[in-house]
C-alpha cells in the first residue's frame, strides 16, 4: 500500500487544498490532461467502479479530453443497477401488502421489476415514500403506529452503516413497526470476482471514494498482492479523477502495479471503524446475487438473528415468481466492463430513461443512463 | 413498462410531459396558435396583438422561504406573458381550497397575491373559489390566467433562435427548486436559500427599449435551464452551446445540489429569464439586465450554433464537452 508519498506538483496542490472549486479548476485539470497524454503509450481499459465516478466523468466531459488510447469502462458500483430483479419484484410485492408504507431512496422508484415498478405501484395507490435518510423512515414509523414501515435497504458500505443505525435506533425507541428489507452488497468481493473472471479485461481500477471512507484502503490489499492489479482510490471531482488516471497510467507504463490512495483528504487506511462496527452489529455477510453478474460469495449483508424482528424478509408474507432477465439486455456485460451501452441491442430502442429495460438505464448513476444523458454517442472526440 | 396511469413524471416538465402534450393534447386541440407551444399564446383581435397564458400552482409547502403560493401564482403568469414581449394587464384567479385550510393562511396568500399584482402592474379582474372535501386537494391550488398587450414590431418566439445569437441568463439558477426542497418537512436541515420568485415584466420592457429584435425569451421554471434550452433548440432547429463556467449558481444552492445528487441545470427557477438575442446587442442588453436588482448576476452563458439541430452542448469547466439533454421525468435523489 502506497499513500502517494512521492508527490508530484499537481498532487501536492491537490493534497493541500480542501474545497471543491479548486478540484474543478480548468488550469489544474488542463495540466493533468497534458501529463496524462505525455505518458500514455498504449491502449488501456480503466474501470471506474463507482457510479458517482461514472456520472462525474460524463458531467465534466472527461472522455472528450483524454487521449484516445484510454477507454473508461463503468463497473458494478451503482447500487440500484446491481440489485437483482427478484429483489425489485419483492419490493413491488411488499408495497402491495395491507397496511404497509414503503420508504425508499429515490433511485429505486423507476427500476423495472418483472411486471411493475415502485413508481407504477405508487400510481396504483400503494403508499411509497421517498426518504433521504433511513432516520426519516423512523419518523414515519413513529407517526403511523398502525402501519408497518419497510425501508428498502439498497446500497454498499456507504449506506449500510446508517441503515444499521436506524435499526438500532428503532429498538431503542421501541418502534416495532419499523423493518428493513436488506439487499445490501459489499464491494471488495465483487471486485475480486471481476479480477478473477477470465472474460473481464481491465488494466486498472479507479476505486470508489465513498465506500473507501468506510472500509479504508487496506480493504483492497488483495488487488495488489494477489492480482497485481493497478488500483487507485479516487475522489469525485474532475481533478481527482484525472489525478487517479494519471497514477494508473504511470503504474501501467512502468509495469509496477500497486494500490494507491489519491483521496487522502477523505480516505484513511483503516476507514471508519465505528461505522463498520455498527454495520457488523446488525448485519452479517451472505452470498448475494448481483444483477447481470450472478452470485458472488460473501458479497451481501443479511440482518443478524439478534435483530430479526426488523427483518422484512422474515416478518412479511409475500410471494414472488421466479423471474427471467430481460432478453437482449446487456446490463450484465456492461457491469463487467465487457460491453459499452452503445453495443447493447436495446440501447435507446426501446431502452430509454423513460422506459428503462435494464437497471443501468434507471439510476442517474447507471452507465446506460449516463451515456444517454450526457454522451448520447453524438459527441465526437 | 406502461401502467395506463398518470405518474408524477407526467407533470415534471421533462420528456414525459412533452410527449403527453404532443401526442394526446395537441392533436385534439390543434390550431396554429397552440402549435407554437410558447409559454403564452399570441392572438390577434382586430389590430391588437394580445398575449394570453394560463398556469396552475400546486406548490408544497404553500409557504416557503422567499414567498408563498400567492406570489408564485401572480409572478408565474405575469412572466409567461412577459416572455412574449407583452405588457401584462389583466389576470384571473381560480382558487381550489381544501376543507380545513386555515382562513388566516388564506388571508396571507390573498394579500400576497394583491401585493404581487400591484408590484407587477396588473389587475386581477375576475376569479373563482371552490372548496373541496378534505384530501380531495392538498391545502390550496391556484390557477391564474393573464392577458397582455404586445407592442407593435415585437416578434418574440421560441422558433426564432439563429446561429450567431447570444444567450443571456438573468441570474443564478436553481434557487426556487432548492428553497422548496429544503423547506419540506422531511428535510432536516436549515438553509438560507430563498426562492427567486419575482415578476420580470419591467426588466423585459427595459430590454425591449434597447433592442426591439429580441428573438426568444423564456423563463426556465419547471425542468430548469437544461430543459428550456432544449425546447428552444428544438423549436428553432438550431444547436446551442453553453459554457459551464459562465452559469451563475449561488454557492449554497450548489452545495445542496451536490448533497442531494441533483443537477442545478434541471432545477426550477421562478424569477429568471433566458434571452436569445442578436450577437451584436448582447453586451448592451446584458448591462440593462444587470442594472435591474433582479438581474444583477446576469451572464452571457452561450451562443446559438448551426448544429447539431435540437442539441444543447456544454463546454465544461475543465474544457471537456457534454450534451445537456432534456430531463426525462422528475430528478430522483441518489442513493449515495
Amino acid at each position: 500500500m502506497i499513500q502517494s508519498k512521492k508527490l508530484c506538483d499537481h498532487e501536492r496542490r491537490i493534497v493541500g487544498i480542501k474545497f471543491i472549486e479548486e478540484y474543478r479548476d480548468s488550469g489544474l485539470a488542463g495540466s493533468l490532461v497534458k501529463r496524462i497524454a505525455s505518458i500514455t503509450k498504449r491502449s488501456v481499459r480503466i474501470m471506474e467502479v463507482c457510479g458517482t465516478h461514472t456520472v462525474s466523468i460524463f458531467r465534466n466531459g472527461l472522455r472528450s479530453v483524454l487521449p484516445q488510447e484510454i477507454s473508461l469502462v463503468s463497473g458494478p458500483g451503482c447500487p440500484v443497477c446491481v440489485t437483482d430483479q427478484s429483489e425489485i419484484d419483492a419490493f413491488v410485492a411488499i408495497s402491495g401488502l395491507e397496511k404497509i408504507i414503503v420508504a425508499t431512496f429515490g433511485d429505486l422508484l423507476r427500476v423495472p421489476g418483472t411486471n411493475s415498478s415502485l413508481q407504477n405501484e405508487r400510481a396504483n395507490g400503494c403508499d411509497i415514500r421517498i426518504v433521504y435518510s433511513p432516520m426519516d423512515a423512523l419518523g414515519i414509523a413513529a407517526q403511523n403506529p398502525a402501519k408497518k414501515i419497510v425501508f428498502l435497504g439498497v446500497g454498499f458500505e456507504t449506506t449500510a452503516p446508517a441503515i444499521a443505525a436506524s435499526i438500532i435506533a428503532a429498538r431503542e425507541m421501541g418502534l416495532k413497526n419499523f423493518m428493513v428489507y436488506s439487499a445490501h452488497k459489499t464491494l471488495p468481493p465483487a471486485l475480486e470476482a471481476l479480477v478473477s473472471a477470465p472474460d473481464v479485461l481491465i488494466d486498472g481500477f479507479i476505486l470508489p471514494g465513498h465506500v473507501s471512507v468506510i472500509i479504508g484502503s487496506n480493504a483492497y490489499g488483495f488487488l495488489e498482492t494477489r492480482y497485481k492489479m493497478p488500483s487507485v482510490i479516487s475522489g469525485f471531482e474532475p481533478a481527482d479523477i484525472l489525478h487517479a488516471i494519471f497514477l494508473l497510467i504511470s503504474q501501467i507504463e512502468s509495469g509496477i502495479p500497486k494500490l494507491e490512495n489519491a483521496y487522502l483528504r477523505a480516505v484513511t487506511q483503516e476507514g471508519n471503524p465505528r461505522a463498520r462496527q455498527i454495520m457488523n452489529t446488525v448485519f452479517e455477510t451472505v452470498d448475494a446475487h448481483w444483477r447481470g453478474i450472478g452470485s458472488i460469495p460473501g458479497s451481501g449483508l443479511k440482518i443478524r438473528e439478534n435483530y430479526d424482528w426488523a427483518d422484512a424478509r422474515l416478518r412479511l408474507d409475500f410471494k414472488i415468481r421466479e423471474s427471467l432477465p430481460q432478453k437482449g439486455c446487456a446490463c450484465g456485460e456492461i457491469l463487467k466492463g465487457m460491453k459499452t451501452p452503445i453495443e447493447c441491442l436495446l440501447y435507446k430502442k426501446p431502452c430509454t430513461p423513460v422506459n428503462p429495460v435494464g437497471p443501468c438505464m434507471v439510476s442517474s448513476e447507471g452507465t446506460c443512463a449516463a451515456y444517454y444523458r450526457y454522451n448520447q454517442d453524438v459527441i465526437e472526440r | 413498462m406502461k401502467t395506463g396511469k398518470i405518474l408524477l413524471d407526467h407533470g415534471s416538465g421533462g420528456k414525459v410531459s412533452h410527449s403527453m402534450i404532443r401526442e394526446m393534447m395537441l392533436p385534439v386541440f390543434y390550431n396554429s396558435i397552440l402549435a407554437e407551444l410558447n409559454d403564452g399564446a399570441v392572438i390577434n383581435i382586430g389590430n391588437q396583438r394580445l398575449a394570453f397564458s394560463t398556469d396552475s400552482y400546486v406548490v408544497d409547502p404553500v409557504f416557503f422561504p422567499g414567498g408563498n403560493i400567492g406570489a408564485l401564482a401572480i409572478n408565474g403568469t405575469v412572466n409567461d406573458l412577459a416572455m412574449s414581449g407583452a405588457v401584462p394587464l389583466f389576470l384571473s384567479a381560480g382558487l381550489i381550497i381544501e376543507e380545513g385550510f386555515l382562513i388566516s393562511d388564506l388571508n396571507v396568500i390573498v394579500c400576497q397575491m394583491g401585493l404581487s399584482a400591484k408590484n407587477a402592474g396588473v389587475k386581477i379582474v375576475t376569479g373563482d373559489t371552490k372548496v373541496v372535501p378534505r384530501n380531495a386537494a392538498d391545502k390550496i391550488f391556484i390557477n391564474t390566467s393573464g392577458i397582455g398587450r404586445i407592442p407593435e414590431g415585437i416578434e418574440i418566439s421560441g422558433n426564432r433562435a439563429k446561429p450567431g445569437d447570444s444567450i443571456i441568463l438573468s441570474g443564478t439558477i436553481a434557487d426556487h427548486g432548492i428553497a422548496i426542497l429544503a423547506s419540506r418537512a422531511e428535510m432536516k436541515f436549515n438553509s438560507s436559500v430563498t426562492s427567486d420568485t419575482a415578476a420580470l415584466n419591467f426588466m423585459v420592457q427595459r430590454m425591449l427599449e434597447v433592442e426591439r429584435d429580441i428573438h426568444v425569451l423564456r423563463d426556465p421554471t419547471r425542468g430548469g435551464l437544461g430543459t428550456t434550452l432544449n425546447e428552444i433548440a428544438g423549436q428553432s432547429g438550431v444547436g446551442i452551446r453553453i459554457h459551464e463556467d459562465r452559469i451563475p449558481v449561488n454557492p449554497q444552492v450548489a452545495s445542496l445540489c451536490e448533497l442531494l445528487g441533483l443537477d442545478p441545470i434541471y432545477v426550477a427557477n421562478e424569477g429568471k429569464l433566458i434571452a436569445v438575442v442578436p450577437g451584436d446587442s448582447a453586451d448592451s442588453l446584458l448591462s440593462v439586465i444587470r442594472k435591474d436588482e433582479l438581474g444583477k448576476n446576469a451572464s452571457i452563458i452561450g451562443e446559438v450554433i448551426d448544429g447539431p439541430p435540437g442539441r444543447v452542448i456544454m463546454q465544461t469547466r475543465i474544457g471537456g464537452v457534454r450534451i445537456v439533454d432534456m430531463l426525462t421525468g422528475g430528478q430522483l435523489p441518489r442513493i449515495c
